[in-house]
């Protein structure tokens, strides 16, 4: 639905920008007449990047595959061991073929891919949240300022992926006793990436917040007796919205290239909850024989994070004033 | 310079210090029990005495400061012992495993020159590809080769280890069969055909980190040169009728190479730590792998020190990077 749109816009995606963003508002004498937010003028120049384009194309065919497959797939298949069916090749019936147990892969690519995408959007909605809280209270009230910076620095120095692996085999035990085993382990990926993976939104919202907080708007709220609560939620926060965006888009890359890596290694989620990083786990030992089952679930991964990076990459310069006012 | 250097380095203690602090309280809570594999037989007094052995009995803080000075004190004081035949440390305890009973800086030194070579060889080699690819790009921006690059780091960001390992795998060792898949960690180099043996199998992981490191470098590589392409001294350089080459390649580069320069020094801690999914996948057995072990075998020793030397490393190349950013820039001044 996206190649439709993409179609009208100049080739070239980076160097017309100019050219491009003239040209749909020229063409569109209506639209420039008419009072328009800044998103559109966003929106314009997002259309204009054609790798973001595309990306944002592949990422909602995805999700509508992942969230919508179910209504169309036999999602028993995928769960079910059939051995009648063991290790076959694609067909239309199993148009990725099945595994070993005979359990239809492409029912498990789907189940694993909402488990996947599920935990990238929750851990990365974590993150964000947690990098803006911060990023705002150190940008805005001096007295937390240093010590949430030297927190932030703190966080920047521990050694990850070492910590995630021991914070899942730590509490991956008491997690899932309290919630049941999907929910507990699905509440500790998210949350364990969450807490990981704050620190650049923060930095980057501590820096725009502290701008902000001298321009002449926020004064004059302030002047009026407007509570320092309210200055944040009206004044501050929307301003910030460009950043904590694009870094929206990228948490989730990472968030998701996360998950897969502990799952590969074996802490993620358990042996018969498909996940793509699980999947993928599971196809390695049989490389040799059935390259598929390790190819799909991995290039389903690099897709996702592929694309959303180049929606990133397009987002950035859409949110760009500095770009997006040529 | 100098004060600012010895300030960092001040600051530096209490951070190391709160780290290992959270390292250490954080495996504290770790439900794993390193009896739990001793048989039932066992009387339950001659369990307390092995627990004991293991420095489990005491409270926390005196676990923790023995901790600190096995790992500041007894520990450098053996490796100066290895190195100049000396025995200060004679009959101190050292950080023992848990898993198979061997003081863990033993074990550590075992595992070094695994990951060194092949994390380092691939570090060098994404040097060597990303800067000179950073350059072409940023000084023909937007040409073929740029966007093909472009597409190619967007591609090396995206692509996680494990799956291009995987791939690279299926496509060099099982199809081509051109390449181990897996490393032969007890291979001894002792001349030319041993060496390409060696080789062999250090090209395809050191193929798929290099990709990785790569594209993070050229990405910074490329923004460091147009940056300054479009400065004013470049405009006097081409006036004064200097060759191009000489004016990008000596005028340009230099002040570009700055802030890469810290990037790279900013990367070498993941040397150490950081390919632990790479390792994995192609079976070569070194620090990343060791950990891996270690979190499955719940030996808390082992855990717990190869964190902390990460941590050391990543707070050390930091400081590293900034005082080389200071050294390298007249421009910034820390004091």
């Amino acid at each position: 639905m996206t190649d439709a749109r993409d179609a009208d816009t100049p080739v070239g995606a980076e160097i017309e920008t100019v050219a491009g963003s003239a040209a749909v508002m020229g063409g569109e004498p209506v639209l420039a007449t008419r009072a328009r937010s800044q998103w559109w003028d966003v929106w314009d120049q997002f259309r204009t990047h054609k790798g973001a384009m595309v990306g944002a194309g592949i990422f909602l065919a995805i999700l509508a595959l992942v969230v919508l497959g179910p209504l169309f797939v036999e999602m028993e298949n995928g769960i079910k061991s059939n051995m009648r069916a063991r290790n076959q090749p694609m067909s239309l019936e199993y148009p990725l073929g099945t595994d070993r147990l005979g359990r239809d892969l492409f029912a498990r690519m789907i189940a694993g891919g909402r488990v996947s995408l599920a935990v990238g959007l929750a851990a990365m909605a974590l993150s964000l949240l947690l990098g803006t809280l911060i990023g705002v209270l150190a940008g805005y009230f001096k007295r937390l300022d240093g010590p949430l910076m030297r927190l932030t620095d703190l966080f920047l120095a521990l050694p990850l992926l070492p910590l995630l692996l021991v914070m899942v085999l730590l509490f991956r035990e008491p997690l899932t006793a309290a919630f049941g085993i999907e929910v507990g382990i699905f509440i500790l990926i998210v949350s364990a990436i969450g807490i990981t993976s704050w620190m650049q939104t923060a930095r980057i919202v501590r820096g725009d917040v502290l701008a902000l907080k001298e321009r002449e708007f926020v004064l004059a709220a302030r002047s009026i007796g407007t509570p320092a609560r309210r200055i944040v939620t009206r004044h501050v926060l929307p301003n910030v919205l460009s950043p904590i965006m694009v870094s929206a888009t990228l948490g989730i890359a990472t968030a998701i290239i996360t998950e897969s890596a502990l799952s590969f290694l074996g802490l993620g989620f358990p042996p018969d909850f498909p996940t793509w990083g699980r999947l993928l786990n599971d196809g390695v030992p049989f490389l040799e024989l059935y390259p598929g089952r390790a190819f799909w679930p991995g290039l389903a991964i690099s897709l996702v994070v592929l694309s959303i990076n180049y929606v990133g990459d397009g987002l950035r310069d859409a949110l760009d004033p500095r770009i997006r006012g040529r | 310079m100098l004060t600012f250097t010895i300030r960092r380095l001040l600051f530096a203690i209490p951070t190391l210090l709160f780290i290992s602090l959270a390292i250490f309280l954080l495996l504290e809570l770790a439900p794993g029990d390193p009896m739990a594999n001793v048989p039932l037989t066992v009387p339950a007094e001659v369990k307390e005495q092995m627990r004991q052995a293991l420095g489990l009995g005491e409270p926390v803080p005196v676990r923790f400061w023995k901790w600190l000075v096995q790992f500041f004190w007894v520990e450098p004081l053996n490796i100066f012992d290895h190195m100049f035949g000396t025995n200060f440390a004679e009959g101190k305890l050292r950080i023992i495993s848990w898993q198979n009973r061997a003081p863990v800086f033993i074990t550590i030194a075992e595992r070094i020159p695994q990951t060194l070579w092949v994390v380092g060889t691939s570090y060098v080699v994404a040097i060597l590809i990303a800067i000179p690819v950073g350059i072409y790009s940023a000084y023909k921006q937007y040409s073929v080769f740029d966007q093909a690059g472009t597409f190619v780091t967007m591609i090396g960001f995206s692509v996680p280890p494990f799956f291009s390992g995987v791939l690279v795998i299926i496509i060099f060792a099982v199809q081509l069969k051109w390449f181990p898949s897996i490393y032969d960690t007890r291979h001894v180099v002792s001349d030319w055909d041993s060496f390409l043996v060696q080789v062999r199998q250090m090209f395809l992981p050191v193929m798929v980190l290099a990709l990785q490191i790569t594209s993070q470098l050229s990405r910074f590589m490329r923004a460091s040169m147009l940056d300054n392409l479009n400065q004013d001294y470049v405009r006097t350089a081409r006036a004064k009728g200097l060759r191009e080459k000489s004016v990008v390649l000596i005028h340009v580069l230099r002040n570009s190479m700055i802030p890469v320069v810290t990037v790279i020094a900013l990367g070498v801690p993941a040397i150490f730590g950081g390919a632990i999914i790479t390792e994995q996948v192609f079976k070569v057995n070194g620090i990343g792998q060791l950990l891996i072990t270690a979190i499955q075998a719940n030996d808390l020793p082992m855990v717990q020190t190869l964190t902390f030397i990460f941590a050391v490393l990543i707070v050390l190349f930091n400081l590293i990077a900034d005082v080389l950013y200071g050294i390298l820039d007249p421009r910034i001044r820390y004091d």
